[in-house]
């Protein structure tokens, strides 16, 4: 008998469900390893350490999903994940590469906090103010990303690189404003801006503890779904996203494809980062995303760009957050060891990707001729 | 040619979703023989090949090399027992030179890589086989058929002795089909195998041995070349005759439909490839323009098209002028283009056949659909209905069109051209790599258009077609139109004469 490795020709639809799976539990599998060893450090004993990493992991498993206040925080933790992640994968889908998702959400977040501490200070009806600050968030978003999209589509420059740089660029502007002119004179030189006024913050259910933002995000989805399925626009950016010469072929304007669907992909992200402040935060602050952006990216390519899979993934994702925060708050876990956690499901999920495109075909023995 | 089998394939099975692309073949090639490929778009000979080549594994079936079991798991496997393919869509790379394209993918080259000394021996290769090339140029440079000599000297630099064409001559000029041919007659007297493809029965006769005929990916049998002849190759194909030569419809040419005044286009190179060049088309006429290939057809086509810009001269559809009229427009004007290139340009390989039909919007006949409402319904329905009309052979509608053989692509091409009430058609090499009954359901398809009034423009390689389609043929040279001939074999010759760059007022003097 022979084993062979072969290059799948193509990937059976289960696939898409089992390969997440694995690769997840196949990370829970290796971070369990590496807890009970860092636990040793600290107990002294296998057998603590042991038990130790068992509660630890039930804490990561049933807080963010099973329980009341732990679900709160998940679904609080994905509205922004899944706006960012929503925005990326309108623009992959013509395989623009925008990964410049943290920085249209800083700068959505800017913009919204700009709107309502300064621009519109005065106006005291809820829904004209959060309405305006959520358009002022959208505008800021779409413009950061015109940028790379007026260079990629006139002067042909790579929009990774692009739109990487200018996620620091917003970032160090962010924290100029939050360090300088906005600082909080009340704010006992905390990095943040005054507190939104009440009627820029958004509507809450579940006691104050979940804002609608969830919601936003999921007409989103189902709007971004539509759109793909049901126009033409949909239609149209499959072609360009498979041969753009073929495109140009059929009468399809690739540079208008390609501008628009950076600038709304910024827009859906800034939209995130003005939600975020007006449903979270309320006050724009140093750091206020711990890479919402980053994470994004691979939210949207798991959920091979669907708009509906990326509300699902999102939540897994916020779950998972939320755990890690429970970890370091209960285990008084370094956050390294956090940040391994969060690289090693990335590792797998990539990894189980590229092992799904293969696989394995045993070959009867009397095959095999015999001068092999 | 000994009766030495070097290569036996046996009982070959492949079945892709949906299609049993090759049921239960056998196959026996001989030590110096040229053995032949035939069959109908769709009946599984690249599919074979592949499979010998090792691109593609056999769900059952064994491969016999000099009677010895082989397994071929990769093309590299393939090298190594001395077989070589060119494929039908052949890939180098356009901006490596010559040289280091025949280098590139040799595995046993070590690390310092020796191009004066590869391109020596390229030269030599070239030079004994007759087939010249230009070791030094960029790929991006040369014409296809130069290409595809550089694919033939790369097999014979890794030293196949059985080599796989696979429809080669579909992308040459008559001149260079001769070459290639004497090129194969050398390499078969040195004790090579060579497997051709080819839909061209004419050409299948003039070079083969012997000839294997597929059919709904079986092997109907293999015949020696004094067996048959065209009509029982061609029954034998498609399981019936084809008519063929039929008349022209006498179509009365009605006002003009495209005009072209004075146009200059230039070339990638940007080298004047248009120069100057006049012409106009009525509607229910179809002008036919006779050329070397690479004397500013492609050029000519997609300056009218829109895809290539203009540097003098005017363009004008039904009387307007197409100067600041996008692709777009000029689509839904009417103007409908079947381009040469149709892997790279006229397709999205990794989409569905109906994404690939309704990819320009300009099937008639979808209810209710509107930009923010499409239908995907009855766009698959409508494209079901195509590929019935056209007999596309795929196993659905929702099939990639890069798992379509490549006469079924040229298929959903045509489909989408010829579907959509052109008023001005551009068909450049529409048949090629069509199988028999395929050309003469789109020479039908055309006359068919030429008949509801279309302006037909047709670019071809072949004379055969030009004058079995066009009412009147053009004859280009650099660029420029020499002059007209009526569309007839007598004047061949003048023809002959004009494509090599003499006037035609100057041969009417001599
Ligand atoms: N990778 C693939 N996946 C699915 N179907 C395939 C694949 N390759 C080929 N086929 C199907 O197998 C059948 C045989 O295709 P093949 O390319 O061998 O035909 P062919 O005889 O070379 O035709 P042509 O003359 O048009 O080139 C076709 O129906 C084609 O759609
Ligand atoms: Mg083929």
């Amino acid at each position: 008998m022979k084993i062979k490795i072969e290059k799948r020709l193509n990937t059976p639809r289960y696939l898409s469900l089992v390969v997440p799976v694995v690769s997840i539990f196949a990370a829970l599998l290796i971070m369990f390893v590496i807890l009970t060893i860092f636990f040793m450090g600290r107990i002294g004993s296998f057998q603590g350490a042991f038990s130790e990493t068992v509660s630890a992991y039930k804490e990561l498993i049933t807080w963010p999903f099973f329980n009341q206040y732990g679900l709160y925080s998940t679904i609080s933790k994905m509205v922004p994940l899944a706006f960012v992640a929503l925005g990326l994968s309108f623009a992959y889908k013509m395989k623009i590469w925008n990964i410049g998702g943290e920085g249209q959400l800083y700068m959505g977040a800017l913009a919204a906090t700009w709107a309502a501490l300064f621009v519109f200070r005065g106006i005291t009806s809820p829904i004209l103010l959060i309405t305006l600050v959520a358009i002022f968030s959208a505008i800021a978003g779409a413009l950061w990303a015109l940028i790379p999209a007026l260079m990629k589509a006139y002067a042909k420059t790579d929009e990774i690189v692009v739109t990487l740089m200018l996620n620091y660029v917003a970032i160090f502007w962010v924290d100029y404003l939050v360090y300088g002119p906005w600082r909080d004179p009340k704010g006992f030189g905390f990095p943040g801006t005054a507190a939104f006024p009440e009627p820029a913050m958004l509507p809450t259910f579940f006691d104050g503890n979940v804002h609608i933002g969830i919601f936003i995000a999921i007409a989103f989805a189902i709007l971004l779904q539509y759109i793909d399925v049901k126009t033409q626009w949909g239609f149209n950016s499959r072609i360009v996203g498979d041969n753009k010469k073929a495109a140009t072929y059929s009468g399809i304007k690739v540079k208008k494809y390609t501008i628009i669907s950076l600038v709304v992909s910024g827009a859906i992200a800034g939209l995130g980062g003005g939600v975020q402040m007006m449903g979270m935060q309320h006050r724009l602050m140093h750091g206020f995303s711990p890479g919402y952006g980053y994470t994004a990216i691979i939210i949207a390519w798991l959920a091979k760009l669907n708009p509906i899979a990326v509300i699902f993934v999102s939540f897994l994702f916020g779950g998972l957050l939320v755990g890690n925060d429970q970890l370091q708050m209960f285990y008084k876990l370094p956050i390294s060891l956090i940040s391994i956690f969060q690289g090693l499901v990335l590792f797998c999920l990539l990894g189980g990707e590229a092992i799904a495109a293969y696989r394995l075909k045993i070959e009867k023995a009397e095959e095999v001729p015999a001068n092999e | 040619m000994d009766d030495y089998p070097i290569l036996e394939m046996k009982n070959i099975q492949k079945a892709f979703p949906g299609v049993l692309a090759n049921d239960n073949i056998s196959l026996e090639i001989r030590r110096g023989e040229v053995h032949a490929l035939l069959g109908e778009n769709g009946a599984g000979k690249t599919t074979l090949m592949n499979i010998l080549f090792g691109i593609y594994h056999p769900d059952h079936g064994e491969i016999l090399i000099n009677g010895k079991k082989t397994f071929i798991h990769s093309p590299q496997d393939a090298i190594n027992e001395k077989i070589g393919m060119v494929q039908q869509h052949f890939a180098l790379v356009p901006s490596f030179t010559v040289a280091e394209n025949v280098i590139l993918g040799l595995k046993n080259f070590g690390f310092i890589i020796k191009t004066k000394q590869v391109e020596q021996q390229i030269k030599e290769l070239g030079e004994r086989y007759s087939l010249p090339v230009r070791p030094k140029a960029r790929v991006w440079t040369l014409s296809v058929g130069e290409r595809q000599r550089i694919e033939i000297l790369k097999l014979l630099y890794t030293g196949a002795n059985i080599l796989i064409l696979d429809e080669p001559t579909a992308v040459l000029t008559p001149q260079e089909t001769r070459q290639l041919f004497s090129a194969i007659r050398k390499l078969v007297k040195e004790g090579s195998s060579v497997i051709f493809i080819s839909h061209k029965l004419d050409e299948v006769l003039e070079i083969s041995d012997r000839i294997s005929v597929l059919r709904n990916g079986k092997n109907t049998g293999t015949l020696n070349r004094e067996e048959v002849d065209r009509r029982t190759l061609v029954q034998r194909m498609v399981g019936r005759d084809v008519l063929m030569d039929q008349e022209k419809p006498k179509v009365e040419p009605g006002p003009v439909k495209i005009e072209v005044k004075d146009l200059t286009v230039k070339n990638d190179k940007g080298l004047t490839a248009v120069n100057n060049l006049s012409l106009e088309i009525h509607g229910g006429e179809i002008l036919g323009i006779a050329g070397v290939a690479g004397n500013g057809q492609k050029e000519l086509a997609e300056a009218i098209y829109g895809l290539r810009p203009i540097e003098t001269g005017k363009i004008q559809m039904a009387g307007e002028d197409l100067h600041h009229r996008s692709i777009k427009k000029r689509i839904q004007s009417g103007l409908s283009f079947i381009p040469q290139d149709r892997k790279s340009i006229a397709t999205c390989p990794n989409l569905s056949v109906m994404f690939n039909i309704f990819m320009k919007n300009t099937i008639p006949g979808l209810k209710k659909s509107s930009a923010w409402n499409i239908q995907i319904k009855q766009m698959h329905e409508k494209t079901r209905e195509l590929i019935r009309n056209f007999s596309i052979s795929t196993p659905s509608s929702k099939t990639r069109v890069r798992y379509l053989s490549g006469g079924n692509l040229q298929k959903v091409v045509l489909a989408r051209e010829l579907s959509s009430n052109p008023s001005v058609i551009i068909a450049e090499h529409p048949t090629r790599g069509l199988d028999i009954g395929a050309m003469e359901f789109v020479y039908q398809a055309l006359l068919e258009e030429k008949k509801k009034g279309s302006a037909i423009l047709l670019l071809a390689g072949e004379l055969y077609e030009i004058f079995r389609l066009s009412d009147r043929v053009a004859v280009i040279y650099e660029g420029e139109v020499m002059g007209y001939t009526p569309p007839d074999p007598s004047y061949t010759e003048k023809i002959g004469f004009m494509m090599a760059g003499t006037r035609e007022d100057s041969i009417h003097e001599n």
